[in-house]
């Protein structure tokens, strides 16, 4: 075997100690697994909900708001309330698929964590791993309930408010507490006890590009986002109050007088007061999520199981597109729909990434578990 | 595992749990009687319109206001104090990284507790006391706090990849 040939061998067997943090179907490598499909789930429903719900759903809510301003104008309150029904329903609608977004990629986080404090828990391999089964199911069903609020709305329940969705939502939910007070059990029997390491070996901390660019590039993203919220909260919170006040009393006073086109004109703006404050909160949020994540990641960079060129492919990538989602977010509201569609490939790159460090972690279990022997 | 990792592990999971905590009293107790009222409220203002009732459309909108104003806030201190919280036990892990000295790494860990409790309870105090000083400095003084230790942190990684 040549130098090279060697070298090469050498670098694609899996080393020892990182192979003990990573035993087949436990507890750190379902969370992994999980959290990684959770977060590239939540983010492609994002993207879908962007491109095919988002836009058009306020454009039909400000259509309900003027049929609102126009049954003013008619003086028939009954109108009034059959609109704003319609309203209520469509900001259902929105609100349940951003909670879904959110819920499932926050459930992803929460994995990637736990799995990051696994050596801390101390409890059986079997009951951690029976945690872990539980929380990723968790994580699945609970946007899977949320998801379905909307559609199933109350048909069939015996109960008065509660639909079959959010009964699944809620149980998910308990699945998530449960799994937590689990996992906080045993982090508290941990420091508890006299023991002088840990239940299981730590995540190795490697020195690579990879780690060092996602340490370093998420806590400036987290730092981005926190700068922006501060400038957001100065200087746009109560302005955007005040205006919301503001254009609410005009429609009413101006359907009230009839005068229809001005209520429609103060109609759109009330649209463009909710795109303006939907998309800084978005860009905050997201600039603080995806530096989370970037941190996140960086721990679990010794699990990739591919070519430096590839794994730096991946980093640059997922960092790329957590930049251009929120900047280009920001923009939407001053070049229109160019930027949200510029800012969807955004999101596209960060879930391309994370679907190739998925595959390179995947490759790492097939590569461990044939040296190691391990069946199906 | 030293002060610093304990203070960001120990105290994000704590305030983790308070959140959570909070957030769950909120949703239970709160949310759904707010909700209501606030949907109420502005629907109430545009049949007290079409009914020619126009001091009863005003109040109406102020009601709608005024509970819109407390309900943003409350969401966002729940959602800010777990944020805050999962950032801190994810440093807390890596802390080590952080390029500085021990006593220097504590006390940034330090900014970082304190920062995201008090900038939280700050917007918190302002659903009771609109427009208060001290609700507004402690807000202020929190962001800062946090802002300032996050820029640490960023020179203390950027210092230990050099």
């Amino acid at each position: 075997m040549s130098a090279e040939a060697a070298t090469h061998a050498a670098a694609r067997t899996v080393p020892a100690n990182i192979a003990a943090t990573f035993a087949p179907m436990s507890a750190r490598r379902l969370l992994i697994f999980g959290g990684i499909a959770l977060i590239a789930g939540g983010m492609l429903f994002g993207d879908i909900f962007a491109v095919f719900v988002l836009h058009q759903n306020g454009a039909r809510t400000g259509e309900g708001l003027l049929a609102v301003a126009q049954a003013v104008a008619a003086r028939n309150p009954a109108a009034v309330k059959d609109e704003f029904e319609g309203v209520g329903n469509l900001l259902e609608d929105r609100g349940t698929k951003i909670d879904t977004h959110v819920h499932m990629t926050d459930a992803g986080y929460l994995a990637l964590l736990l799995a990051l404090i696994q050596p801390y828990v101390a409890l059986s391999r079997q009951t951690k791993r029976q945690l872990a089964r539980l929380f990723i199911a968790g994580g699945a069903f609970l946007p899977l309930g949320i998801f379905l609020i909307h559609y199933v709305g109350l048909a069939h329940s015996p109960f008065a408010a509660i639909g079959w969705a959010s009964v699944l939502a809620d149980s998910a939910g308990g699945l998530l507490i449960v799994a937590l007070f689990g996992q906080v059990w045993g982090l508290w029997k941990h420091f508890r006890s006299v023991r002088a390491g840990t239940v299981e070996p730590e995540l190795p901390l490697e020195n690579s590009w990879a780690r060092r660019t996602l340490l370093t590039g998420g806590i400036v993203l987290v730092l981005l986002g926190f700068l922006h919220g501060a400038w957001y909260a100065k200087t746009y919170l109560y302005e955007h109050e005040a205006r919301e006040t503001r254009i609410l009393t005009t429609i009413l006073n101006e359907a009230a007088a009839n005068r229809i086109p001005t209520a429609a004109q103060s109609v759109n703006d009330y649209g463009t007061l909710q795109a303006e404050k939907a998309v800084m909160i978005a860009a905050h949020s997201h600039l603080i999520e995806f530096g989370l994540l970037a941190i996140l990641l960086s721990f679990i960079q010794p699990y990739v199981f591919l070519s430096d060129d590839w794994k730096q492919l991946w980093v640059k990538l997922l960092l790329t597109g957590s930049v251009i989602l929120p900047v280009f977010v920001l923009l939407e509201l001053k070049i229109g729909l160019l930027a949200g569609g510029i800012a969807d490939v955004g999101g596209l790159l960060v879930i391309i990434a994370l679907v190739g460090m998925l595959a390179g972690v995947l490759r790492y279990s097939g590569r461990l578990d044939g040296e190691a022997g391990v069946a199906g | 595992m030293n002060s610093a990792r304990k203070l960001l592990i120990f105290g994000g999971l704590a305030l983790a749990v308070f959140g959570m905590l909070y957030g769950l009293h909120y949703a239970l107790f709160v949310e759904h009687q707010t909700l209501d009222r606030m949907g109420g409220s502005l629907a109430e203002a545009f049949v007290q319109a079409a009914g020619g009732n126009g001091d009863g459309a005003v109040g109406a909108l102020d009601s709608y206001t005024n509970t819109k104003y407390v309900y943003v806030r409350q969401v966002d201190v729940h959602s800010h104090w777990i944020g805050m919280a999962m950032i801190m036990i994810v440093l807390g892990v890596v802390f080590d990284s952080v390029g500085f000295a021990e006593s220097v790494r504590f006390w940034i860990a330090l900014a970082l507790l304190v920062g995201s409790v008090i900038f939280p309870l700050g917007v918190l105090l302002q659903t009771l006391q609109n427009g208060g000083a001290v609700p507004s400095a402690l807000a202020i003084a929190g962001a800062a706090l946090v802002t300032v230790a996050l820029g640490a942190v960023a020179v203390g990684f950027a210092r230990q990849s050099s």
